[in-house]
This record gives C-alpha cells, structure tokens and sequence, in this order.
C-alpha cells in the first residue's frame, strides 16, 4: 500500500465508526416523521444505498471504458467488482423500499415508486451481466464484451427511468404517493452521515472484494508456473 | 543488411484463464520469409496462427505484424464461407470488402486457377472438403496478399488440390511471406527459411 | 464514406440473399407471430379493454424479434465466416450496419403481416401506433444485433439472447404501448427516437470490441 492511500484497515475502522454514528444520529437525534412515523426512518438508509448502487453501477462502467480504451489488465477486475457490489446493493434497495413499502402502505411492493421499478429493471439486467460473463470462456474477450454490457447499463438507467415515468402516465394511475420528506437539520445531517457511512463502507468492500479476486488469480497464476 | 522484418514476435505467450497455451515465444519473419510451424495437436499452433492475423490477442509479450488487415490472407480450420452461397458469390462478397481491383477477372482466374470454374455458380454447401479448402485458398489469395498465414492447409485437401497449393506456393515464395503450420513439413522443406516447432507449457 | 456504404450494403444483401436461399427465420417469424396473437386471445379474459390487447401486441412483436435475433449470426457461425468479415480491412461497425438492416427488413416483413392480423382479431391501429412500431423496431435491431452477436460468442446463446435483451426492450415496449394508447403519443414517439439514437450509436461504436480481441 502506498503512503498516501489510506490503509484498509484504518478505513475499515472508519466505516464501522461512521456507521456507528449514523445509526446513533438516526434513532437519537432525527426527529420522527410527522406522517409516516418511526417506519419513515429506513429512508435514511433506503435512499443512500440506493444512490451507493448507482455510483457502483458507474464505477463499474467507467473501469469498463478504460479498459476498452487502454487494454489496462487491471480493469476487467475493478469493473467487475464495481458491477458486482452495485448489484448487492442494488438487491438492498429494493429490500430496503420493500420494508418501507410495507410500514407505509401495507404491501411488499407498488409500481407507482418509480425508482423501485427503475431498481428491478436494473436487477434483471446485472443479473444478465453475470450470466453472460459466465458464459463465455475467460480471457480478452470475455472482458470486452463484459465492458460493453457494463457501458450499455449505464446508458440504460437514465432511458429506463424516463420510460417508467411515462409508463405510469397510462398505467393505472399512482395509488401510493410520498411526499420528499420535509428535513429539519437534524434529518439533514443524519441523512449526510449514513450516506457518507455507506459510502464509505460501500469503498472498503469494494477493496476488500478487488484484492480477494487478484490473490485469487495470483493464486492460479502461481499454480500455472509451477506445474511442470 | 538483412530484409524488412514483417513479423517480430518477443515472449509471446497466449493464455485461456490460467491455461498457458504454449511456452513464450520469439522469433522473426521477413518480408519474403517462409515460417513453416510444427508440432504436436493441442500445442498451440492455431492459436499463434490466429494471433499473427489478428483473430486472438496475446496475453503476454509483443506482437509486431507491420501489415494492415487488408494485406493479410488466412485460411484456418474452418473456410470462412458461407454454405447457402455459391463460390462466385462468397468470392464476390469477399473481394468488395477486402476491396480487390478488377474483381471479376480476378475471381475468374482464381477458380480457374484452382480448378472450381465449372462449379462455379453451385451452393459451397454442396461442395467436396477439398472443394471447399480449394476456395478457402481462392478466398485468401483474392486481394493479394503481402502475408499469407495457411493452418495445416493439406489436411482438408485431396491429391490434386494438394498439388495446385503446392505450385501455388512455390510461385509466391518470393514475393509474400508465407506462414503455414501443417504436420507435414516434408512438403515445404524446399521454400522453408525457417521452422519453429511449438511445445506444449 | 461510399467505402463504407457499399460495404454495408454488400452485406445486407448477403443476408437477404442467405435468408432467400434458405427460408428458414422469416417463415418461422410469420407463423410465431400469428400463433402468439391466436394465444393472446385464448389468453384474455372476455372483459379485457383494448388497451390490454395493445400491450400484448408489443409483447408478440419482442419475441418475434427475439425468434429472428437468434438466428442472425447462426450463418456467421457456421462456417467461421465471422472471422473472415473481421479480418476484413472494412470498418467492423459496417458488420453490425449491415446485420442491423437485415434483420429490421425481417422484422417489418413479420409486422407486414402481424399488424393486419391484430387490426383484424383485436383493435384499430392508428398513424401514431404505427409509427411507434417503426421506431421501436429500429431499436430492436439495432441493440438485438449487438446483443446477439455477445450471446453468439458464449455458451448457452439460445437462453442467454433473451435475457440480456429483455430488459434493454423495456422502455421501447413502453414507447410502443404509449404511442398506441395514449392520447398524447408524441412524447412517446420522441422517446423512441431518442431511444434509437442514444442505443443505435452505442451499438454502433461498441461492436468493433464484441467480435474482436
């Protein structure tokens, strides 16, 4: 590890302590909703993991776009990584939405919240991602053609998000609406802190995950050598 | 003061997951060289033949073909043609893409060349296996090429189309460079400028 | 330019010469699509709206898509001769172009025949409809193409091509379903189009590193 990058350690203790902290600000300081109540509290941590996904989702493209452009061995590793987490904590949002779908309104799930739509849409294609990589055999172009299906997922967020608003203009009108909560500074600030907490913690399993996978291909590398 | 190198290879190694294909190689081809690669199945050879036209990245070392694309001919394991075409259309499809001045006359000559001229307007799916290696070979040669890579042509060839490549090659032997991997090395001892006989990792 | 025009042209020209010759994709199209809307029938309940027979229009055309995308590069294949249009000094994106328009002139060659059928069994279909079946089938092709040229390189292709299509389908499903019942359809036909741009340049810059190493 070099001197300036933080050690994994040190960072590891940072998300457990920041998390720590939030789940105080959370339950202690942020005031309960006027309207939903103590269930409105899983927005703290719905809407943070989910906009963690998106950067995830990015992260994954934009490693997939430097490999495309310079060859970089390291990035069909890093973008993998960074589809995969966005996939885990994709899952999360939509457990997350789904809890809170049922505090709120009594069922496990509502077309009308688009961006849940928008998150099971999102789902079915990473899952295609793992699927098709999967599927072909390991090497140059399994890692090109997986940039490529990384890239178009990203591409797909924004369209996918405007189809579903226009997919709910004509399908049976919203029954469910919520109202952005309205944040006193305290909300604010617990908001900020579980967002920079799963951020944070969203990093560390990202190094965690990317160093297992090179001792891992070090590992098979090693083995190869030394096979007579 | 040696000819132009058209091909430098240095620690060239091909991996499929941790599976090395072959150990490193390195080694040079002339303008007007011919490399003639042995050795046994499963070490390698169409691997660093597909790698040399561009079909197959190498994992480690370096690659220099200092040709484009366009100027390269390769026939591998498979044709490369399309079965529901007949060989006048293959060839006519081939040679808008890769390009070749005077087509018609050129495809005329090729298939005449390669005895397929009376079979000319037929389905390549109702042709012979060596009918078939015949216009690979048509396919390959069409645009002229600076070099031509060949993978165990004789393999798929009957006698008389064995002989037709034979002369084929003895007649570009000196103006293109010439890579072919074949098991029988015997056929091309006289054109050789060098072997490479691959091993298994 | 005209280089690579005519090299697109020359191999959309194969493919319809192919699919002439062979006469395989495109009847099975035909008949899929007719199967599916007599299916759709049984499948509907007596009180359904016609709203609902226009989302299960959309769904017959996806997977009529779906039947002539999986055979797109079925000939490519066969004969390694996608390698030999690699090794071409063309343009590669002229592969996907043409492959593209090929498969968009079986696709509307089965609409041709799908649209009439469903005017007939089901529901009017206005100027604003059709033209969502126009633009919604350009994006079909253009990504389809793509998309099946990666499950062409794995193993498993024939379950593989709809998964990773079905969901890059959705919004022009959306698109479709909304020019046809909406009564605002504009926004919807824009959206395709601006579907089609934003996907047929993805697809189009990004298929040189699906076929090449």
């Amino acid at each position: 590890m070099s001197i300036t990058k933080p050690s994994l350690t040190v960072l590891a203790w940072g998300a457990a302590a920041l998390t720590t902290l939030a789940a105080v600000m959370i339950f202690a300081l942020a005031p309960e909703d006027a309207d939903q109540g103590f269930s409105q509290k899983i927005f703290y941590v719905h809407v943070p993991i989910a906009l963690t996904a998106y950067a995830c989702f990015g992260l994954g493209a934009w490693k997939a776009y430097r490999l495309l452009a310079t060859r970089g061995e390291r990035y069909d590793l890093e973008s993998y990584t960074g589809v995969h987490l966005g996939t885990i904590f994709g899952v999360l949002t939509l457990v997350t939405g789904a809890i809170w779908a049922k505090a709120s309104w009594g069922v496990w799930w509502t077309w009308s919240s688009n961006q849940l739509v928008l998150f099971l849409v999102l789902f079915l294609f990473y899952c295609a991602y793992f699927m098709l990589r999967f599927s072909v055999e390991p090497g140059a172009r399994r890692e090109r053609i997986s940039a490529v299906y990384a890239l178009f997922g990203v591409a797909l967020i924004p369209v996918s998000f405007f189809a579903i608003r226009l997919a709910n203009d004509f399908i049976h009108p919203t029954v469910f609406t919520r109202e952005g909560p309205q944040m006193t500074g305290e909300m604010f600030a617990a908001f900020c802190v579980s967002w920079a907490s799963i951020t944070l913690l969203a990093y560390v399993m990202y190094r965690v995950e990317l160093a297992g996978k090179r001792i891992d291909a070090n590992l098979r590398d090693l083995r190869e050598a030394l096979q007579p | 003061m040696g000819e132009a190198l058209l091909i430098r290879a240095a620690g060239l190694e091909k991996r499929f997951g941790s599976r090395s294909v072959f150990r490193p190689l390195s080694f040079d081809v002339s303008a007007r060289g011919a490399l003639v690669v042995t050795g046994p199945n499963g070490s390698g050879k169409t691997t660093l033949l597909r790698m040399l036209v561009g079909l197959a990245a190498p994992t480690r070392g370096t690659l220099d073909v200092a040709l484009d694309r366009g100027r390269i001919g390769y026939v591998g394991h498979e044709p490369i043609l399309y079965r529901e075409l007949t060989a006048l259309e293959n060839l006519d499809l081939f040679g808008r893409l890769y390009r070749v001045p005077e087509r018609r006359e050129r495809i005329g000559m090729l298939l005449e060349r390669f005895g397929l001229w009376e079979a000319r307007a037929e389905r390549v799916g109702t042709y012979s296996r060596g009918m078939t290696q015949r216009l690979a070979l048509c396919r390959a040669l069409l645009h002229e090429p600076d070099l031509l890579v060949l993978d165990e042509p004789h393999s798929a060839l009957d006698d008389d189309g064995a002989t037709l490549l034979d002369a084929e090659l003895v007649s570009l032997a000196g103006s293109s460079a010439l890579v072919v991997a074949t098991h029988e090395p015997a056929r091309l001892e006289a054109l050789a400028t060098q072997r490479l006989v691959l091993e298994r990792a | 330019m005209t280089a690579y025009l005519a090299d697109v042209a020359a191999l959309a020209r194969k493919d319809l010469k192919l699919e002439l010759r062979a006469r395989d994709t495109l009847p099975a199209m035909l008949l899929f699509v007719l199967s599916t809307l007599v299916v759709f029938h049984f499948a509907l309940p007596a009180d359904a709206g016609e709203d609902a027979a226009y989302g299960l229009l959309w769904v017959a055309l996806v997977f009529t898509a779906l039947l002539g995308l999986a055979r797109a590069w079925v000939a490519e294949r066969e004969a390694g001769a996608l390698d030999g249009l690699v090794l071409a000094p063309s343009d590669r994106s002229a592969i996907w172009l043409g492959k593209s328009l090929a498969t968009l002139a079986f696709l509307v060659a089965a609409e041709l025949v799908a649209l009439p059928a469903f005017v007939v069994f089901f529901a009017p279909l206005d100027a604003s409809a059709l033209v969502g079946v126009v633009l919604a089938s350009i994006g079909i092709c253009a990504v389809g193409s793509l998309v099946s040229a990666m499950a062409a390189a794995a193993r498993g292709r024939e379950v593989l091509l709809p998964l990773l299509f079905l969901p890059l389908a959705i919004p022009l499903v959306v698109g479709g379903v909304g020019a046809s019942i909406s009564p605002d359809p504009g926004t919807y036909l824009v959206f395709l189009g601006l579907y089609d741009a934003v996907f047929a340049i993805l697809s189009w810059a990004a298929f040189e590193y699906v076929v090449t190493e």
